[in-house]
């Protein structure tokens, strides 16, 4: 029988009435594909919580974009029984919190308040791949809260896994022997039921006083339609009971209790949440930003003092114009967008206006993953389609009268004499195969990095860091890294300040006509090449008109690139008898269609189609194309 | 091929709509499409248009009154072989496997004349007689020219044709004789059009035409000694074709003497071999600049020899050797087409309009002179139509079996809506040097003109009515080779 508690057992472990000391809490840390959700699915199937009949794979993830790309995006907590046998042969029932966190940098805030809900966390890592940078960096921040690691390799079953190498890197991370990194599989279940038991064994038991006024940290909060927002908290101090009148201590917004309880995996009420425990709260507020990850939670009648540490408010990173290809779904991109912040608390956005592009809305996000999420969820749930500008990052740049300006978009750069322009940067870690080292560190020195230092992780992989500037990152910087090194690379970073730089706007114009969408941020040492490549681009995809178009580069007012359109001398059908008119006629009534999908810039027609392809297409192969 | 355009089904027994045949009021202007017509015929002599300008002949005003012109075109779908650049529907006798279908194509054909007689009588048009017939191809002359004067004489059988009618045949110059070009003329062929090409072997070889150049000058010899007008046609922008290759093909054509060149820009259609050979890498197609050199060396020296442009592509050297059976395409006049694949239109009935406008004189924004009805007579949609266009199947099987079975070979039709006919017609007329009359477009149509004028596209002083006619759309040369885009700037 596997360790499931009796029924007698299972009374100690109600929810709000199991004692701190048979509560543990813990996370997953895992790199994306390294088999956090499988293995998430087999301990939800060893405890019994879903029944075999039940169970689907994945089954924490709940949107499609997360099945489908195999990354979690909102963090779960999941309430797990699991009794251990003592020497003495008794049976101890304890109740497990498993919080799922987010596995990307993007995240980076909303998994440090994930981890800051638990004690212990696994470091889970694929035996056929060793560590990657993301993971790394949540094993920082694990270390950080102080956590206590359990290093776990998995996908042991597979034939390219390598168990011995890298439990030495794990215990060389860790510390400890390699002898102690438990080997699992998450796909046959094997060394499952021992990780749940090294658990038990080795996290430690919440503290807290469940006399004190209640202190409930929120670290996460969901939208969900027929609930409203459904906040996820981690009990500290005292407790929470349905009905009672609560206070979000950043806002001092008082909401009623309307339920609490705990997943299991699927909510399920409960008379309250005690010291220790993990669990949801619903309290009827519509938007997540009611509710704030990171805020704390306590008794409207008995206020705590002073308020749980580590509250920040998520700040964008990287913006990106986004407009509907279809001006008419304008209204439906601003709906969908209200919608997917019901959700995303750090999602923001203001309308736009573009010469090119219509209206539209700038849109800050995390980082690149949460942009390519929130496009792809607003193209696939909310049918959009869309065109993205390059992202970019915030510019500070401080006029020589002493003016500040801050620059979301890079058509808003200041004109006039400027003083300095200060630009984000952060802190990149890479791991590397050591036989990419140099390849990478030339791509970094490519990009404006300094370097900080160099680290053997294993006889053949490196972490190398690097300072780097955010927006040479938030360009191609990935999709570089991962093409240099075979894919073996993974980066991760996190914002370190900034630095003052050398920036200039670089404008693309039509015929002396800017183009808003196409202008640039750029060190004035990259202007003439990303000149050259936007011009090239242009002059390729901007249809022939009945005049000869300029397309040129500016800095200012000075011309860095120049490229022309030649106008176009051949446009008719030469034969047009009586056969060809009904076939003549419908082309020409096609071609009036065609013109609808034009934007004009200045007296130029330019094909919709013709931006977004200058905008998507992979600016480096076209970098490479020009040599 | 070009695929057929998509369309209604067309009735079993090829019956036209009910609207064509309403009652035309006879003897009005309305009637008379081409009332303005008079305007572009020259006086007897007039060779020299300072803008080296043919006006087109055969302007309708001795069409008989009340009833718009009719033509007939003829299709032949056979080839001796077929050439690469070729997308038009005919056949070679090993596509047919074996000759039958030749043989008794004239006999089919007439089977369709007849059908044709009949549809027209019983919708109710007033009897016309034919004033142009076209046979074109394939090749027309793989036909016996006892064939193709048994087809002509079943046209002539069924509705007569008016003194003076055009009659063309087009003709490989390896396909005919002396003799046989003299029986056509004696058969009442008034006109031959020879598939030249090119006078330039390579180009000739690219294109896989199998006739020796050398033959030219006899060929049009012998049919101006038949008493045949005759006209070359050019093809330009061959693969390889240089510009002195085109040079050298257009000053052989002019050496000939002949009164009458068409010259095409080579268009690869998707499905031909030459298209093949294009995707393939084995052929490198010119850019438009080069074909737009060409057409301008072409519009150079043919001017300079006395041929002036009076379409697009074709050019002649008096108003009297213009084509007048394409003429009648360009300004909307009925036609029927006979053969596999051929298409036909027939404008709808006018209804009777108060007062018509037909000079550029009056400001109405609609429609004015010209084939555009105000609004055509619904159709049972209650929708106004203005024509109907029908299109046959293509293979010659099929049709000879739709019509030994007794019905119509139609494969579709479209009702022509005001604006579709509204689109046909600046597209059709604005290609002509005699021009459209600004008083046929639509007020935004008229305010684009400016801007062409300003651009270049359009010529200044037609578009002001300069020469007491009236105001007019007619390109420049920079225009005629940018008129797609003229046409869609006058019906934007």
């Amino acid at each position: 029988m596997p360790p499931i508690p009796t029924e007698s057992a299972t009374a100690r472990i109600q929810p709000n009435a199991t004692a701190p000391e048979l509560i543990r809490n813990f996370c997953i840390i895992a790199h994306i594909d390294h088999g956090k959700s499988t293995l998430a699915d087999r301990m939800l199937q060893l405890t019994g919580v879903v029944q075999p009949r039940d169970m689907r794979a994945q089954y924490l993830d709940r949107m499609d974009i997360e099945r489908e790309r195999g990354i979690t995006i909102k963090s779960q907590a999941v309430r797990m029984p699991w009794a251990v046998t003592g020497e003495d042969g008794t049976e101890t029932p304890h109740a497990l919190h498993m919080i799922d966190t987010p596995g990307h940098v993007d995240f980076t805030y909303e998994v440090s308040r994930s981890l800051a809900a638990c004690e212990g966390a696994v470091l889970l890592v694929d035996a056929a791949q060793g560590i990657e940078a993301q993971t790394l960096a949540n094993l920082y921040l694990a270390m950080e809260n102080d956590l206590e690691i359990i290093p776990v390799l998995n996908k042991i079953d597979l034939p390219a896994a390598q168990p011995d190498k890298y439990a030495e890197e794990l215990a060389h991370l860790v510390g400890g022997d390699p002898s102690d990194v438990l080997k699992v599989s998450g796909k046959t279940g094997e060394g499952v039921e021992a990780l749940l038991d090294k658990i038990v064994a080795t996290v430690p038991a919440p503290t807290g006083d469940a006399d004190a006024p209640a202190r409930a940290m929120i670290f996460d909060s969901v939208y969900d339609t027929y609930r409203g927002v459904v906040t996820y908290v981690r009990v500290v101090d005292g407790d929470l009971n349905p009905r009672e009148r609560i206070v979000m201590m950043s806002t001092r917004a008082q909401h009623e209790l309307l339920e609490i309880g705990v997943h299991s995996p699927d909510a399920t009420p409960t008379k309250g949440l005690g010291v220790g425990e993990v669990g949801y709260l619903i309290t009827g507020v519509k938007d997540v930003r009611q509710s704030k990850v990171g805020d704390t939670v306590t008794n409207a009648h008995k206020p705590a003092d002073t308020a749980l540490a580590g509250y920040d408010d998520p700040k964008p990173m990287v913006f990106s114009g986004l407009y509907p290809i279809d001006g008419s779904d304008y209204p439906a991109l601003r709906e969908a967008l209200d919608k997917l912040k019901l959700n995303d608390a750090a999602l923001n956005y203001e309308p736009e206006t573009s010469v090119a592009l219509g209206f539209g809305f700038r849109v800050g996000f995390l980082g690149l993953l949460h942009l390519e999420i929130v496009r792809e969820r607003l193209e696939r749930e909310f049918n959009l389609d869309l065109i993205s500008t390059a992202p970019n990052v915030i510019y500070d740049v401080t006029m020589e009268d002493g003016e500040e300006v801050k620059v979301t978009n890079p058509s808003e750069f200041p004109t006039g004499k400027i003083g300095e322009v200060r630009e984000p940067v952060v802190r990149a870690t890479i791991l590397t195969p050591s036989e990419f080292v140099g390849t990478v560190m030339g791509l970094c020195t490519d990009r404006r990095g300094q370097m900080q230092g160099m680290d053997y992780l294993s006889e053949d992989r490196v972490e190398i860091r690097y300072t780097l500037p955010l927006a040479e990152i938030v360009f191609d910087f990935f999709d570089q890294l991962k093409s240099r090194t075979r894919g073996y690379a993974s980066l991760d970073y996190e914002p370190s300040g900034d630095q003052a730089a050398d920036l200039v706007k670089v404008d693309i114009l039509l015929q002396g006509d800017q183009v808003d969408a196409f202008s640039a941020i750029v060190h004035r040492d990259k202007a003439y090449d990303y000149g050259v490549l936007m011009t090239g681009k242009l002059k390729e995809i901007i249809p022939r008109q009945q005049f000869e178009v300029p397309v040129q580069a500016a800095i200012g007012a000075r011309v860095i690139a120049r490229e022309t359109v030649r106008a176009m001398r051949k446009d008719v059908l030469a034969k047009c008898y009586g056969g060809d008119i009904s076939r003549k006629r419908k082309l020409l009534e096609k071609q009036k269609e065609g013109k609808k999908r034009m934007k004009n810039i200045g007296s130029v027609e330019v094909p919709k189609d013709a931006f977004i392809a200058a905008l998507s297409s992979d600016p480096s192969s076209g970098k490479d194309k020009k040599k | 091929m070009p695929a057929l355009p998509d369309g209604l089904p067309m009735p079993g027994d090829g019956a036209l709509p009910a609207w064509v045949g309403t009652a035309r009021p006879g003897g009005t202007e309305r009637s008379d499409p081409h009332g303005h017509a008079s305007h572009a015929t020259p006086a007897p002599g007039d060779g020299g248009d300072p803008r080296g300008v043919v006006p087109a002949a055969g302007g309708a005003q001795d069409a008989p009154r009340g009833r718009r012109r009719f033509g007939v075109y003829v299709h032949v779908p056979f080839c001796s072989v077929r050439c690469g650049y070729c997308d038009f529907n005919t056949y070679t006798a090993a596509e047919l496997g074996g000759g039958a279908s030749q043989v008794a194509y004239a006999d089919t054909a007439l089977r369709e004349v007849g059908l044709a007689g009949k549809v027209l009588a019983d919708v109710g048009l007033p009897e016309r007689s034919v004033s142009t017939v076209f046979f074109g191809g394939g090749t027309p002359t793989m036909l016996p020219a006892g064939d193709l004067a048994r087809i002509l004489d079943g046209i002539r059988g069924a509705w007569g044709l008016e003194p003076g009618a055009e009659v063309t045949t087009e003709a490989n110059p390896d396909s005919v004789t002396p003799s046989s070009l003299e029986r056509l003329a004696s058969a009442g062929f008034t006109r031959v059009s020879f598939g030249m090409q090119s006078a330039v072997p390579h180009v000739l070889a690219t294109l896989e035409r199998t006739h020796d150049p050398a033959r030219i000058p006899d060929v049009v010899r012998w049919a101006r000694d038949a008493g045949l007008r005759v006209s070359l046609d050019l093809i330009y922008g061959t693969p390889g074709e240089s510009l002195a290759d085109w040079r050298t093909s257009l000053e052989t054509v002019i050496a000939t003497g002949v009164d009458h060149v068409s010259a095409y820009a080579l268009v690869v259609e998707p499905g031909t071999k030459m298209a093949a050979q294009v995707r393939r890498g084995q052929l490198t197609l010119p850019d438009e600049d080069d074909q737009a050199a060409k057409y301008e060396l072409a519009d150079e020296l043919l001017t300079a020899a006395g041929l002036g442009w009076y379409e697009v592509s074709n050019w002649a050297r008096t108003a009297d050797d213009a084509c007048r059976h394409n003429l009648a395409y360009w300004r909307g006049n009925d036609w029927w087409g006979i053969g596999p694949g051929a298409h036909s239109y027939v404008a709808a009935a006018a209804t009777p309009a108060p007062a018509v406008a037909t000079s550029a004189t009056s400001d109405g924004g609609g429609p004015g002179g010209g084939v555009v009805p105000a609004a055509g007579p619904p159709d049972d949609d209650g929708e106004a139509r203005a024509g109907v266009r029908w299109w046959n199947v293509k293979h010659p099987r099929r049709y000879a079996a739709a019509l030994e079975a007794g019905g119509s070979p139609g494969a579709g039709r479209e009702l022509l809506t005001p604006d579709e006919a509204y689109l046909e017609r600046v597209m059709l007329g604005v290609r002509l040097a005699e021009g459209l009359e600004l008083a046929v477009l639509r007020p935004a149509g008229r305010h684009a003109v400016a801007g062409l004028v300003a651009r270049g596209l359009l010529d200044g002083p037609a578009a002001l009515g300069a020469g007491e006619r009236p105001a007019r759309a007619v390109l420049t040369l920079r225009g005629r080779l940018l008129a797609d885009a003229v046409v869609r700037e006058l019906t934007a």
